[in-house]
């Protein structure tokens, strides 16, 4: 009997009646960990021996009568939360072998509901990329298909969770980072409103725009995991002190009469045909559950990568100086003085597409530039937040594609830098707007996942859940699976 | 040709918060390197900045002091440089819109005229760590204890012309400062570093000259001196037909000359822009009125009362206005006695002069208030001579604390009794019929030295007790 493919309320039942253990879920996820992983490297830290302690642990807790919904279930986290007692790296040579002396906010909350942590996942370095190609530890594969990319940068996550080697994963989301792998990889995935869940201890990328979630199977796991990560935190200034909803409570609201936006430019000439097909058929769905489908426009939604690239880098260009070689982190042999060691450490410990960035960035910022690119990038930046909550006024979420193709070929070199950059065109808007958004699975196009992406009014995670929940009371895409142990 | 100085001044103000200003490390000076940090201090992944309110507050303090417009919106930008001891590779500073905007700061001179600086603006940042050249041999150590340390960099227009007026404009920031107990102005400690902008112009000229940037001077004594060197090493250049070149200049006292430290036409573009981990600082007017009234009486306007009321002369007010505990001694004394000007004198004079024997601060001293206004009280009411007051003084310096019992103890009663007095005059007219005879011979120019003969008997006869303005009318009319 597996459990691999379980959700948490499935699980939940079976720890409840003691038909298993969650040193067994642990053991199981392990396992899989250890068979599958060499041909997907999802996960590049195992925390094996600390897992099973902890599921014991948990196991005596649940006798000794704590019910926590979450106690006991084991889940993995992005490579970009700072652990304790287990490295933390962002995928970068830059932080090889580093071990935070705190776990990040996220990670102490889900230890404490009870979550065993298995080990980290492997993500585009310093979450700059949307392929997962840029990891100093190698690709991640998508498992519907290990010639392919799972998306980026949370990939390690969306491909660990599509395979099973979880039931959960963390994953953060600074232009589409959570939700176009989630959609890669055919799993659920949100990117919370901006000061939802603390960044505390979560490796700064922009700090304007990330914002951790939760990536799982359904919508339901994921309110569940989100009611655990979100709230305010003393550590974290960005973050709101709003009271958190009891989302997995609200599932079953009903979602009758919900006026759901249809940005026409979301339909536009970036969007594949096919993937175009299965989206408009899933809003038909959506439609059957009593939504009102309204035709609206983003018309600045084209201005979001460009807008998006200039911000992006620049806040990155600044977050990344710490890695200086000086206090921790890689430190080039033997520098001659401190410009050598400076330009050598960061030379040789940063990857091509993060030092592309901090280029990128550093020029952006430069006195001679900044009127005509940060500053315009922060005014288009208003822009299109105006467009957004012009729209969110009218309706309560608009949808739309989560990316606009399937899953790509590893190392395909017809795609540019700039092709790489516009799979984030349709996820972006949300991250500059600050609003919370997820992807649902919602087709399959020649055995490849389509996501669906929902975003929703800021603070609005209510309305996406239980809209993208009681799609899946009505569909199967998030039941499926990939037949992995076929195609390795 | 003559030339004239053009000055303006940055200086960086301590604030006396407890912990930093954007994390939870102590602020403490002098601890073991790096025992004051944190994650955060240290720039590890993921940290956090989080405002210390205080600091807040403390420069909303300032702004009130001098009179400024408080910023209702204020930001905080990321200052992006490399160097070791700046761990996170920017420093968070305001930049776009500081907390503290345009304000007039006037500033009393020697003369008791007032000179009124401008202030540009004065805005939050975080201090840097240091570098550590001795600590390890052959190598560079850092000490981050100081990161994060919160500083008000306090910036004025170019309005000094001479370093008389940069030296009264920073006596007077740093009375005002330590009043309001936002800094300790510790310069020694690096509570107050200040940089000066210099240019020379001609006489008469509206254009400003290139300027260079003295920095970090960290006593009075050598300000002066620096912007005299520097002046004249621009002159020289000028007068050659050169021009002098815009860079930050390092002064060094003991080779008496000021060092290029950086041209600042190949330095950093800062690359500033906001710090999007800090949310804006909004101050309401509710808040500002609220610290408003709770100022203490600020050193200019205690000075004009001191001078105004209590009748000191200007220059006494603004030496007893300097720091609030000399200020606060002298009107506690000044109140009991009900004598201000000899309160003054005391403060300006035996007080001060032991103070700066002993190399102490009047709050460090074992001297109290009431004890010294006991002292004058006895003085006025003819209980002791100016000389026994010394006496007590000594005594009430070395911690004693009841002057009636000194006076007691020692004996030092003035005997100011016309009937013991006379008895003793009459005893030695009596026993000295030669001197008195001589005396009475002499002129009156004379009689004025011979009469020291007779007085000099007395004193010895009382044990040095009597009142002398009593004998020495008593000893004209017997003699007479």
């Amino acid at each position: 009997m597996t459990f691999c493919y379980e959700t948490i309320e499935g699980m939940r039942g079976k720890l409840a009646s003691g038909a298993i253990s969650s040193v067994e879920l642990t053991r199981e996820s392990i396992d899989r960990i250890t068979d599958l992983n060499p041909s997907l490297n999802a996960v590049i830290t195992v925390n094996e021996e600390r897992a099973l302690d902890a599921a014991a642990k948990a196991d005596v807790a649940r006798r000794e009568g704590n019910s926590s919904p979450l106690l006991g279930i084991p889940m993995l986290h992005k490579d970009i939360f700072c652990t304790q007692n287990m490295p933390t790296t962002c995928a970068s040579k830059m932080l090889e072998g580093f071990v935070a002396p705190y776990d990040a906010t996220v990670v102490k909350r889900l230890n404490s509901a009870g979550m065993i942590t298995l080990g980290k996942c492997n993500m585009d370095e310093f979450a700059m990329g949307s392929s997962n190609e840029t990891s100093h530890f190698g690709a991640c594969k998508n498992p519907w298909d290990t010639a392919r990319v799972p998306g980026g940068s949370s990939g390690g996550s969306a491909s660990a969770v599509a395979a099973g080697l979880a039931p959960l994963a963390t994953g953060t989301d600074t232009g589409g980072s959570i939700r176009q792998p989630a959609a890669l990889c055919g799993i659920t995935g949100l990117k919370p409103t901006y000061g939802r869940v603390s960044r505390y201890g979560m490796i700064a990328f922009a700090s304007s725009m990330d914002q951790a979630g939760p990536m799982a199977r359904t919508a339901e796991d994921c309110a569940l995991v989100l009611e655990a990560m979100a709230g305010a935190d003393p550590l974290d200034s960005t973050c709101s002190d709003q009271v958190v909803p009891a989302y997995s409570s609200h599932l079953g609201d009903c979602v009758q009469g919900m006026r759901v936006g249809v940005p026409k430019e979301f339909f536009a000439n970036d969007l594949n045909s096919a993937v175009a097909e299965t989206i408009e058929a899933s809003l038909k769905e959506l439609e059957k559950l009593g939504a009102k489908l309204v035709d609206v426009s983003l018309p600045s939604t084209s201005l979001g990568v460009s807008t998006y690239y200039v911000i992006a880098p620049a806040e990155a260009s600044a977050n990344l100086s710490r890695y200086d070689g000086v206090r921790y982190g890689y430190r080039c042999d033997n520098p001659s003085n401190l410009q050598d060691l400076y330009l050598r450490s960061r030379t040789e410990g940063f990857g091509e597409e993060v030092k592309r960035r901090i280029l990128i960035g550093a020029f952006t910022l430069s006195a001679a530039s900044y009127d005509q690119y940060f500053m315009k990038a922060q005014q288009v930046r208003r822009l299109i937040s105006q467009e957004y909550e012009d729209v969110l006024s009218k309706v309560d979420v608009i949808a739309g594609p989560s990316a606009p193709n399937t899953a790509f070929a590893l190392n395909d070199s017809s795609k540019s830098i700039t092709d790489m950059y516009m799979e984030d065109v349709f996820t972006i808007g949300a991250n500059l707007a600050g609003l919370p958004a997820m992807s649902v699975p919602a087709g399959i196009v020649e055995g490849l996942p389509v996501g669906m992406q929902l975003i929703g009014r800021r603070f609005g995670e209510v309305d996406l859940l239980r809209l993208a929940h009681q799609f899946q009371q009505r569909t199967t895409w998030h039941t499926l699976t990939p037949t992995m142990e076929e195609r390795h | 040709m003559r030339w004239e100085k053009v000055m303006g001044l940055e200086v960086h103000l301590q604030l006396a918060t407890k912990s930093k200003i954007f994390s939870s490390s102590s602020t403490v000076f002098g601890a073991e390197p790096n025992s004051h940090t944190n994650p955060l201090d240290t720039a590890l992944p993921g940290t956090l900045p989080v405002l210390n309110h205080e600091a807040v507050t403390k420069a909303i303090v300032f702004g009130l002091g001098v009179g400024a417009e408080i910023g209702k919106v204020s930001r905080f930008d990321r200052k992006n440089y490399f160097y070791p001891d700046l761990p996170k590779g920017y420093q968070i500073s305001q930049f776009f819109e500081p907390i503290v905007k345009e304000g007039v700061f006037d500033v009393p001179m020697p003369d008791g005229s007032i000179f009124p600086v401008r202030i540009l603006r004065a805005h939050l940042e975080e201090d840097a760590g240091k570098s550590v050249h001795d600590a390890i041999p052959g190598q560079t150590a850092i000490d981050l204890n100081r990161a994060g340390t919160p500083l008000l960099e306090v910036v004025t227009e170019p309005d000094f012309r001479t370093a008389d007026q940069v030296v009264a404009y920073l006596k007077a920031l740093h009375a005002l400062v330590t009043y309001l107990g936002i800094s300790d102005g510790n310069m020694a400690e690096g509570s107050m570093r200040c940089d000066v902008n210099l240019s020379l112009r001609l006489e008469g000229e509206q254009e400003y000259g290139t300027r260079t940037e003295l920095k970090n001077i960290n006593s009075f004594r050598f300000i002066e001196r620096a912007i005299y060197v520097e002046a004249e090493r621009q002159q020289d250049i000028l007068e050659s037909g050169r021009a002098v070149t815009q860079e930050t200049r390092l002064f060094d006292p003991d080779a008496d000359e000021t060092r290029s430290m950086r041209s600042k036409e190949v330095a950093n573009d800062y690359r500033y822009f906001p710090d999007p981990d800090l949310l804006p600082v909004v101050i309401d007017d509710e808040t500002i009125e609220k610290i408003r009234a709770e100022l203490p009486e600020l050193p200019t306007t205690k000075r004009a009362r001191f001078s105004e009321q209590l009748g000191l002369s200007q220059y006494d007010a603004s030496l007893l206005t300097q720091d609030r505990p000399t200020a606060e001694f002298f009107e506690a004394v000044a109140t009991k006695c009900n004598n201000p000007k000899s309160a003054a004198n005391w403060l300006l004079g035996d007080v001060s002069a032991s103070l700066n024997k002993a190399g102490i601060q009047l709050t460090e001293s074992k001297l109290l208030a009431s004890e010294l206004a006991d002292l004058i009280l006895r003085i006025d009411d003819g209980t002791l001579s100016s000389k026994m007051a010394k006496t007590v003084f000594d005594a009430l310096w070395d911690g004693e604390t009841n002057v009636d019992q000194i006076i007691e103890q020692n004996g030092l009663k003035q005997v100011s009794d016309t009937g013991a007095l006379e008895t003793i005059v009459s005893d030695l007219i009596a026993t000295n019929p030669a001197q008195v005879e001589q005396y009475r011979a002499a002129d009156e120019g004379k009689q004025k030295k011979l009469i020291g003969f007779f007085v000099g008997q007395a004193m010895k006869a009382s044990k040095g007790q009597a009142n002398p303005q009593m004998l020495n009318q008593l000893l004209k009319e017997k003699l007479g």
